[in-house]
């Protein structure tokens, strides 16, 4: 695997190989709207508790503010994050990752790769840890963390998350200038599609409906009723009469947190929120995501007895 | 002697803690080794992004055997002030010894602590140091509760002496000490074994890592010297990225490259700005055409192909960042052409602080103040009122929302591209000037007049919503804005009584915002049914109570502040505390210009001496006066005047207190007896005719000197005569004379405030 990729396909498919072989569950995307990988409960909850976890898997993601109509190299509303956890952190998690970069066709002897400070924090999700963004000759192409904290709750063990901004990472590896001209599969092949065959249509819908059209007082109503049914499903007795077990339903609130973030989103993508409302925004979306984490490390998952 | 190396090697350690974290280190270990009886003839500290390491030379092989007796408690103590001795002493029962003492028999334990060797205590100091190293962040990694800044993966821990080298043994959650280490991460990645410092420095060199900060940050700063002078093009100085860009690397490879003709275009200081912010490089200028034309970025890691592919990853970076810049620049320049109008609309929609209004809000209030100040600084009001309503417009444009560090540069560029006069122009970029104590002070009289109204606003606006700095915290850089203040006006000329100023500035704002604080609490006990609007209605409160809580209440809109403000009781209020913040607002200049003075080396008693004074709201004439006296009270004559004014005042204070009456007229000369008496009736005349006039001119110098003159014949004075004299009336006409020499010296300065 030596050779050079030659689509963005073949970057992931790559990276799924690589991390496979390092012993990590290849995990498919969550099935809801999140604004980066961290959201998926793979990596938020599972960074919970003292269980070991190994999860790999690509995020589809979304950030309504960064829609461009298609029109900006590399700002995209809809893209695609690969996100790595592993608990507790390896001691050779550096030279893990590096082995990924090589996976994907960057060839150490020949970059500069660096490892420069870069502090994590999410307000939304009450988590921060401590690590790296990397840098390959001068540009960013992935986060590196060790959670030191989420949803309020310090990490014991420890957590190493890497993030790969996947558009990003391939355009820099196939050496394109404009994230739509990117191969998404085989240049060669029979039906040859660009990355803007797949995206540069839905970018520009979605752009106009993020800025635009999103009707904001049915968003409004939207955080409303995920807020409620969050705690709804927090407060719901641990015990289930109908089975008689204790079933602490943590995903389904975490869900209701996510949508609600994701809502955020939006309505910020369309103006209205000020920016002293978006403080409080910001911190009802941590007090579920807190709750869900308190919720999480109750079940057995979480590392409950 | 031994000689100790210690290695903490870990994952990448942020540049900016490097510094101070090797220092750290040398300072705990060495104080430690100190503390627990070893001694050492050196030490010194290194970092790389990888480790941190400390050499001490000459150290002591093991500390000294110590024998300390204690005097315990008396034979048949109880039980209790016994066990608690032991414990001090940490000694058993049985070890005591009995000794007779003056008062009978004690109880003593000696205590012998044997030297111990220095492995031994390196072992102990170093594990202290690493389990509460003061990073300013630090984590925890993979199953272990141990912190450090990053993974910490090995430490090395080795003592030399002429028999060889020794690993001191310890271990620090599972990582066992050693005397090995590792080189470059990609270019010398083995471990090696290390004997010394000189050892340890040669290998490190051989395995690609250079362990000296100033020796990479040398290197780095000559190589891209060398390379840009080969082009007849030179390196821009930057000291705290060159420090930066040194702690990121462990082999610095120099690269220069070029800058797309596409962005050449860009104001220099947005290609430095966007260049060092995010990809970390130096700018490399013509010094013929004054353009930045190439980049030097600093690799850590040499190739094959010399850099080739790691100079066009970055260049190619470089291109999509600069394509940024140059979109918000073009964008930017057609609105400042079309004259920014959008700009300065939006900025409404801009919160300052909610008790403040809108910037808007603000820049309007700037406006008036540039305007109401311009004469005094010199310039032309309306050009001052334009410059301050445009001074801000560039906070609402692409670059400065990407890089808020331009603010002001790009309002610059903006103001001219809209055509305005230069003088507008420059006072968009210096209206924030000074920002610190070293910053230069703008000297352009509209610049002036903006900068001036801007900080008196914020200052006067935050005194009147009482956000005032406590202590450490203040988070709206209040000090620093008086600081500008002050010397904007010392170093430009006077804009007068700044008492009037500031109680109508802090009168001004308060308005709506502020009088709706002041009234929340009825408006809460209206929200929670403890009251109703009706009874408010009917209640005897102040109209404009009223008139705000219905307004609060969204009932109404329309509200004349100020109609209200000058006929109603809380009108009359909030006057009252307008006085009272601004008295407030001028002692708190008063302490900055202490500090700023006492830099100066003016003393504190002196401007003491000086506030005292009435029109100390004046900066102008308040440090006239402070430096006027300074210089009068390090002449030999002033400092013993001093001495003669502290023994006038001295006698007299207590001869009033005593005879309960004011010694302050009628000193009358036919009741003069002696000769020095009498000179002095004479010199206080004379020095009269000369102080009062000068004071008048605000020449305090003069009149200072002629006060000075006055220590010769006081100082004969208080030798001839008595002043306590038997007659009653040779003592009322003497006290009465001392009271003209305070009343002369009190003209001038409260020389009661003088120490010493």
């Amino acid at each position: 695997m030596a050779d050079k990729p030659r689509s963005f396909q073949e970057i992931i498919l790559r990276l799924q190989t690589y991390w496979a072989a390092k012993g990590c569950a290849i995990l498919q995307p969550y099935d809801m709207e999140v604004g980066a990988g961290t959201f998926h409960p793979a990596t938020t909850l599972r960074a919970l508790g003292t269980k070991p976890w190994a999860a790999a898997y690509v995020q589809p993601s979304r950030r309504p503010t960064d829609g461009r109509y298609g029109e900006n190299p590399n700002r995209l509303q809809h893209y695609y994050q690969y996100q790595v956890l592993i608990k507790p952190s390896p001691p050779d998690m550096q030279d893990l990752y590096l082995g990924s970069l090589k996976a994907i066709g960057i060839d150490a002897s020949m970059h500069d790769i660096r490892f420069v400070e870069d502090d994590w924090e999410s307000p939304t999700l009450g988590a921060w840890g401590l690590g790296w963004e990397v840098w390959c000759d001068g540009m960013e192409v992935s986060q590196f963390t060790y959670f030191q904290q989420v949803g309020g709750h310090d990490c014991k063990p420890v957590s190493g998350e890497l993030t790969y901004g996947l558009e990003r990472l391939a355009m820099y590896v196939l050496d394109v200038d404009h994230v739509m001209d990117m191969p998404f599969n085989d240049p060669d092949a029979p039906i040859a599609l660009t990355y803007g065959d797949v995206f540069l249509q839905t970018e520009q819908e979605y752009a106009r409906w993020n800025f635009d059209i999103a009707d904001t007082d049915v968003l409004l109503q939207h955080f409303v009723d995920a807020e409620a049914e969050c705690q709804r499903i927090l407060d719901a007795p641990a015990d289930d009469p109908k089975t008689g077990r204790k079933i602490i339903m943590a995903h389904p609130a975490y869900d209701q947190c996510i949508k609600a973030s994701h809502v955020f989103n939006l309505l910020d993508a369309r103006g209205v929120i000020s920016v002293t409302e978006r403080q409080a925004y910001i911190g009802r979306v941590r007090t579920l995501a807190k709750a869900c984490a308190d919720a999480f490390v109750q079940t057995e998952a979480g590392g409950a007895a | 002697m031994p000689d100790l190396l210690i290695e903490l090697f870990s994952e990448e350690i942020p540049a900016r803690m490097q510094t101070r974290a090797a220092d750290d280190l040398r300072k705990l270990v060495t104080d430690g080794l100190v503390e627990a009886g070893l001694t050492y003839a050196s030490a010194a500290a290194f970092s790389t992004p990888r480790r941190l390491t400390l050499s001490i030379d000459g150290l002591t092989g093991e500390s000294q055997a110590v024998r300390e007796e204690r005097k315990g408690p008396k034979v048949g103590a109880p039980d209790q002030a016994i066990d608690g001795f032991l414990r001090g002493a940490g000694v058993a029962r049985e070890d005591l010894e009995v000794r007779d003492d003056k008062k009978g028999q004690v109880y003593f334990a000696v205590i012998e602590k044997p030297g111990r060797l220095a492995a031994e205590i390196i072992a102990e100091v170093l594990e202290k140091t690493v389990r509460n190293f003061p990073w300013p962040k630090a984590m925890r990694w993979g199953e272990g509760s141990l912190k450090w800044v990053r993974p910490l993966h090995s430490i090395l821990c080795i003592l030399t002496d002429e028999a060889g080298t020794e690993v001191v043994p310890l271990d620090v959650d599972g990582i066992a000490s050693g005397n090995t280490t590792q080189g470059h991460r990609f270019l010398a990645p083995d471990a090696f074994s290390i004997t010394n410092l000189d050892d340890y420095e040669t290998k490190l060199k051989r395995a690609n890592v250079v362990l000296r900060a100033d020796e990479r940050a040398e290197a780095i700063w000559n190589e891209a010297t060398t390379q840009a002078f080969a082009l007849g093009l030179e390196v821009v100085e930057d000291r705290g990225l060159l420090a930066e860009v040194a702690g990121l690397v462990e082999w610095p490879v120099v690269l220069l490259g070029k800058i797309d003709d596409d962005f050449l275009g860009l104001p220099p200081e947005v290609l430095q700005t966007s260049m060092k912010e995010h990809q970390k490089f130096f700018s490399v200028r013509n010094p013929k055409t004054g353009r930045i034309e190439r980049f030097v970025t600093v690799a850590n890691m040499e190739t094959a192909d010399q850099g080739a592919t790691i100079l066009a990853g970055n260049q190619k970076v470089l291109s999509a960042r600069l394509a940024d810049a140059k979109f918000f620049w073009e964008n930017d320049l057609r609105v400042a052409k079309a004259g920014m109008q959008p700009w300065l609309d939006s900025l409404s929609n801009v919160t300052f602080h909610n008790k403040l209004g809108s910037q808007k809000d603000r820049i309007e209030r700037i406006a008036a103040l540039a305007r109401e100040i311009a004469p005094s600084v010199g310039a032309d009001p309306d050009l001052a009122a334009q410059a301050a309503k445009v001074a801000k417009a560039d906070l609402s444009s692409e670059m400065v929302y990407e890089f808020p560090e331009l603010q002001g540069l790009m309002g610059r560029y903006y103001a001219t591209e809209a055509g305005l006069p230069s003088e507008v122009a420059a006072a968009c970029e210096e209206h924030y000037s000074p920002l610190g104590p070293s910053d230069d002070v703008p000297t352009a009289p509209v610049s002036v007049a903006v900068a001036l109204a801007d900080k008196i606003d914020t200052l006067t606006g935050f005194w009147a919503i009482d956000e005032k700095p406590t202590g450490s915290k203040d988070p709206f850089a209040l000090r620093r804005a008086a600081l500008g203040v002050i010397r904007l006006v010392l170093e430009n000329g006077n804009v007068g009584n700044l008492d009037s100023l500031f109680r109508r500035w802090i009168y001004g704002h308060m308005d709506g915002e502020a009088i709706l604080s002041s009234i929340n609490p009825i408006i809460a006990e209206i929200n929670n049914g403890a009251a109703s609007l009706a009874a408010i209605s009917a209640s005897d409160l102040p109209p404009l109570q009223k008139v705000a809580i219905v307004k609060a209440q969204k009932l109404t809109a329309d509200l004349n502040i100020s109609e209200i403000k000058s006929k109603t009781e809380l009108g009359r209020r909030i006057l009252a505390t307008s006085e009272i913040e601004a008295n407030n607002l001028l002692s708190f200049f008063h302490d900055r210009l202490k500090v700023f003075l006492r830099d100066k080396g003016i003393r504190h008693d002196i401007i003491d001496a000086c506030i005292a004074m009435p029109g100390n709201d004046d900066l102008t004439l308040l440090v006239k006066r402070a430096e006027a006296l300074a210089e009068t009270l390090a002449t030999d004559d002033g400092e013993n005047l001093i001495q003669g004014f502290k023994r006038a005042n001295n006698i007299l204070t207590q001869a009033e207190a005593k005879d309960g009456v004011e010694y302050s007229y009628g000193a009358d000369i036919k009741f003069a007896e002696d000769d020095a008496e009498r000179a002095l009736f004479a010199a206080l005349d004379a020095a009269n005719a000369k102080i009062a006039p000068a004071m008048k001119a605000e020449d305090f110098s003069a009149a200072m000197t002629a006060m000075a003159a006055l220590r010769a014949p006081i100082d004969a004075f208080f030798t001839d005569v008595q002043v306590n004299a038997d007659s009653e009336i040779l003592r009322r006409n003497r006290l009465n004379l001392l009271s003209r020499i305070r009343n002369i010296c009190l003209s001038v300065a409260d020389l009661t405030k003088i120490e010493g």
